[in-house]
């Protein structure tokens, strides 16, 4: 399963969403490949990806793709980002 | 024993006090710009980035990662770390007002991953953060940042 947390710059918050939710497929048992990405590269990236995790402000900004586009609203509520996850990959 | 963010960390402001947002940013550049980890354009370049992007960097409540993406401003990798003395509003949907700004500058996307690891694990824990931002000087948060990495 391909995931693709995504943020404005690719250094930063993208960073740090890919490191929690790995811990968490990690938790759930979930095979999945996680990538960081910045909005440039990210519109490319979810076409091939199933699951896109990424903040409110950005979710617009990424726009129709066939991903399963996941909002987390704080980067480290490890429950917010298993309650989504779960749900996401059932 | 991890690492010691009170060493990666280039500058230190506490209680700092900002009219806006921008002050605040500007804040955290100031402080990488005092730790020679950039130029003055990294912190025009973090404030354009939300100007374009909204204010997705309040990545918790409370806390805002003021960054951008690497580029000729920045000269090394850097962290500063900025408490308000008022908290401050980014106009975030959930995590406003922020107390703290982390200035954050990279010369690439992976380098400082461990970094990224160990201030994770500093922002994600409540009490910390608590006694963190109750800090008069930087020396109080040096020495709390420095006994979280001998715990952890």
């Amino acid at each position: 399963m391909k995931i693709v947390a995504v943020c404005g710059m690719g250094i930063g918050t993208s960073v740090l969403l890919k490191m929690n939710a790995e811990k968490v497929l990690a938790k759930l048992g979930v095979d999945a490949d996680v990538e960081a990405a910045d909005m440039g590269v990210a519109r490319g990236a979810a076409q091939t990806a199933e699951i896109v995790l990424t903040s409110e402000e950005l979710a617009e900004e990424i726009g129709e793709v066939p991903a399963n586009v996941i909002i987390i609203n704080n980067f480290f509520d490890l429950d917010e980002i298993t309650e989504k996850l779960t749900a996401a990959v059932q | 024993m991890s690492i010691n963010l009170a060493e990666e960390l280039s500058s230190i402001t506490t209680k700092a006090p900002a009219s806006d947002w921008r002050a605040a940013i500007r804040l955290a550049g100031d402080g990488l710009v005092a730790g020679g980890a950039t130029t003055d354009e990294y912190t025009d370049e973090m404030l354009a980035a939300v100007d374009k992007h909204g204010p997705y960097i309040v990545i918790a409540p409370g806390i805002a990662l003021a960054h951008s993406r690497p580029s000729p401003a920045v000269l090394h990798g850097g962290l500063s770390w900025v408490s308000l003395a008022t908290p401050v509003e980014f106009g975030h949907a959930s995590n406003d007002p922020v107390s703290l700004v982390i200035g954050l500058a990279a010369v690439d996307h992976d380098s400082h991953i461990q970094v990224m690891g160990a201030l994770a694990g500093v922002l994600s824990d409540s009490a910390a953060m608590t006694r963190l931002l109750a800090a008069d000087s930087a020396d109080e948060v040096r020495a709390e940042l420095s006994s979280l990495a001998a715990a952890n």
